[in-house]
């Protein structure tokens, strides 16, 4: 089948997407310039950098694959909260804990996956939300191993590479989530390129299609969903590891809610919604509630619903019609 | 100044402006104090009442400061027993903010993280309704200006037992201070003759309480004792209470404090009537430091407004900082903060004479015995026993040292 859906992606595929453009260096030119620029925001930056490869994995899912789940955080919790109970056990290490807990998360991503991509729409969408309470729930009452609502205690990591600890200022937790964020990119743009990113495609805009091509649909989108998982779980496990805490939020719905709100911002299906839409959305919340400690959900509300009103397409829309106006006017 | 030669008047220029040099840093010394609260969600009338109480203060004894001395607060808002986001507003407050001094630690969840935060970075850190017994324990430079669940909740066990109840069964919050609580509910009732029939643990962030009464309601115990994090929660246990037919039946409830709050009393029906619970704090008490407490809070506030124990460790946690910050005159140094802690005591405080335990920063005072009556037709703690002076019973009965 490979060959039948790679001539059909060749065929839909615009000017070559694996060439690199001069403006994909600029979310790294301007991750730079931020640690320069804004000392003492670097826990900020840390998140964000966390939250953006937690959206990026989930962009695989939405954007790419067609699934919207939201249960999203079941994943992003598992790898969290295997790196905080590998630490607690003694196994310390930023990278081993890493590679474990993103494995953890692609096997809770296979179980769940295999039983939730039977269906499609609605009931599926009910199904990853039922995969997050669980889990949620199963976090909440095993107190003894995970702390409850009071969290996981005592978590701390090893210095990176036996070199660099995880200091107060959250430096070595910067540039450590700014490379494997990089790093994760990477993969990530090679594979939505792949023949098996573009089934991905075929996928959500057709599968009846995709199947009388002899694609395996469900094979496809399982595969697509463990990928996903890793990456999340790996986000899971940055967050755990920077700032040596896990808490029972990691694994909420309203997390779920939050990411995908992030990513849809931000615009879908393009790899570059979450470097927009995370950094807008949590920027603003920090500033809102710097602002206004009270009330600081309404203006984000507030905008929110400003953006979805006027920027539809997201924020990365937005700019490519604005880029696309320039260009024309320079042109003329 | 007589005008001598000009030589002396050059010298006395340079005398006169060393001395001027000398007294300028005395001048504009701002403590910043950053505030973690919960200011938005579920919880933020409980976050209000810290608040409430920390502006009030300022108004009525900011003013108390030594000259050129200031303290400046920056507000953060944790959403709510969010462990995780506490710690990053705590850290930013540190990194960017530069402050002196934390407070603010509502939920001990997110108290415990900040705590282990002022450890690392060397800031004194003012808990103020935090009420897990383990908080302290967490760093040197935390103190404590609230309560703890035990002590509530133990000299309440013994007063169960020697008071003829024999069977009970606990109700708690899933969290530490509920856990604390359950604890020292069953030694004080166990030590003293009672047994504990069943126990049950209610998630933190329940709306429903039925199914756990429901629960409790099979076993048929003597006493029922139970904690949850008081505010909309209180409420929210009363009415479950009163549906399922448990207000005035043989089932006797018991508690901290918490559990009949006293802003939400009015909010409560009936239901709460007769109930008994254990507190340092009760604004219907006849003290006069209450009695001026009250009136100022409820000229500030409105005659509706009601302070609770919430509001009052927050007005004492602001009393010890600024008398720190006195001390110092205002160049606020971690190590001599602390070391002023251990002897920081407020005689005049609305719940009573109130100081700091020196081992383990851990506040001492008077706990009361209150029962739920109707007075002058509105729903009221009425205090009806004091014990004098108590500090954090675990320190001593499980630590076992002091």
């Amino acid at each position: 089948m490979s060959h039948q859906s790679a001539t059909l992606a060749a065929a839909t595929r615009p000017a070559d997407p694996t060439k690199l453009r001069a403006l994909e260096v600029l979310p790294w030119v301007a991750a730079l310039t931020f640690y320069f620029v804004a000392p003492g925001y670097e826990p900020l930056a840390t998140q964000v950098f966390v939250m953006i490869l937690f959206a990026l994995s989930l962009d695989l899912l939405v954007g790419f694959a067609g699934i919207v789940t939201l249960g999203h955080a079941a994943l992003f919790g598992t790898g969290a909260y295997a790196a905080g109970l590998l630490s607690v056990n003694g196994i310390t290490d930023p990278i081993v804990t890493a590679v474990l807990a993103t494995l953890a998360a692609a096997a809770v991503g296979l179980v769940t996956g295999a039983l939730m991509l039977r269906t499609k729409g609605l009931a599926l969408l009910m199904l990853s939300l039922a995969a997050c309470f669980l889990l949620y729930e199963v976090a909440n009452q095993a107190t003894p191993w995970t702390g409850g609502d009071d969290g996981l205690q005592g978590v701390t990591f090893s210095p990176l590479f036996g070199i660099f600890p995880f200091d107060f200022r959250g430096q070595t937790a910067f540039f450590y989530s700014l490379g494997v964020l990089f790093l994760a990119f990477l993969a990530m743009r090679r594979l939505v390129n792949s023949p098996f990113g573009w089934s991905l495609r075929g996928i959500r805009e057709n599968d009846g299609r995709m199947r009388a091509l002899g694609c395996p649909i469900y094979l496809r989108r399982l595969t697509a969903y463990v990928l996903a998982s890793a990456i999340a779980g790996l986000a899971g496990a940055l967050q755990a590891q920077t700032t040596q805490f896990v808490a029972l939020h990691v694994l909420s719905f309203q997390l779920s809610g939050d990411i995908l709100i992030m990513l849809i911002l931000g615009g879908a299906g393009g790899l570059y919604g979450a470097f927009i839409g995370v950094p807008v959305y949590m920027l603003a919340q920090d500033l809102l509630a710097k602002q206004d400690p009270a009330n600081w959900y309404l203006w984000q509300g507030a905008m929110l619903l400003a953006i979805t009103f006027f920027a539809p397409g997201g924020l990365t829309a937005l700019a490519q019609q604005a880029l696309s106006a320039i260009k024309g006017k320079l042109r003329r | 100044m007589p005008a001598g030669g000009g030589l002396r008047a050059l010298a006395t220029a340079a005398v006169l402006g060393t001395a001027a040099l000398m007294t300028v840093p005395a001048q504009a010394e701002t403590v910043m104090v950053g505030v973690i609260l919960t200011y938005s969600g579920r919880d933020a009338a409980l976050g209000d009442q810290i608040d409430k109480a920390i502006r009030l203060f300022q108004k009525l004894h900011g003013h108390e400061l030594p000259d050129g001395v200031k303290v400046e607060l920056i507000r953060r808002d944790d959403t709510g027993p969010n462990p995780d986001v506490a710690k990053r507003l705590a850290q930013e407050l540190i990194l960017r903010e530069k402050v002196d001094i934390l407070t603010g630690g509502q939920w001990t969840p997110n108290a415990m993280a900040v705590a282990a935060l002022s450890k690392e970075a060397k800031i004194p850190f003012v808990t103020m309704t935090a009420g897990g017994s383990k908080v302290t324990l967490q760093s040197p430079y935390v103190v404590r200006t609230g309560w703890t669940l035990w002590q509530s909740s133990y000299p309440l066990g013994q007063w169960a037992a020697k008071n003829g109840f024999k069977r009970a069964y606990t109700a708690v919050s899933d969290f530490a201070p509920g856990h604390d609580g359950e604890e020292a509910f069953t030694k004080g009732f166990s030590e003293n003759g009672g047994e504990v029939i069943g126990s049950v643990r209610i998630p933190l962030k329940t709306t429903d309480y039925l199914p756990f009464l429901q629960k409790v309601k099979d076993a048929k115990p003597e006493v029922l004792y139970h904690f949850n994090p008081g505010g909309p929660q209180a409420t929210a246990f009363m009415k479950a209470l009163a549906d399922i037919g448990l207000t005035n039946s043989d089932i006797k409830i018991i508690g901290p404090g918490d559990i009949t709050s006293d802003d939400e009393l009015p909010n409560m029906g009936k239901a709460p009537l007769g109930v008994i619970t254990m507190l340092q704090y009760s604004p219907a008490a006849t003290r006069q430091a209450n009695k001026d407490f009250v009136a100022a809070w409820k000229k500030e506030y409105g005659a509706d407004s009601v302070p609770t124990f919430f509001a009052v460790a927050g007005w004492d946690g602001m009393r010890a900082i600024y008398d720190a910050v006195a001390a110092q005159k205002g160049k606020i140094d971690a190590d001599r903060t602390m070391e002023f802690f251990k002897t920081w005591a407020n005689p005049g405080s609305p719940r009573g004479p109130v100081r700091l335990d020196p081992v383990h920063r851990d506040i001492v005072q008077h706990m009361y015995l209150r029962r739920v009556e109707e007075v002058e037709g509105k729903l009221a703690n009425v205090e009806v026993e004091t014990l004098p002076q108590i500090g954090d019973p675990w320190k001593t009965v499980v630590l076992g040292k002091q």
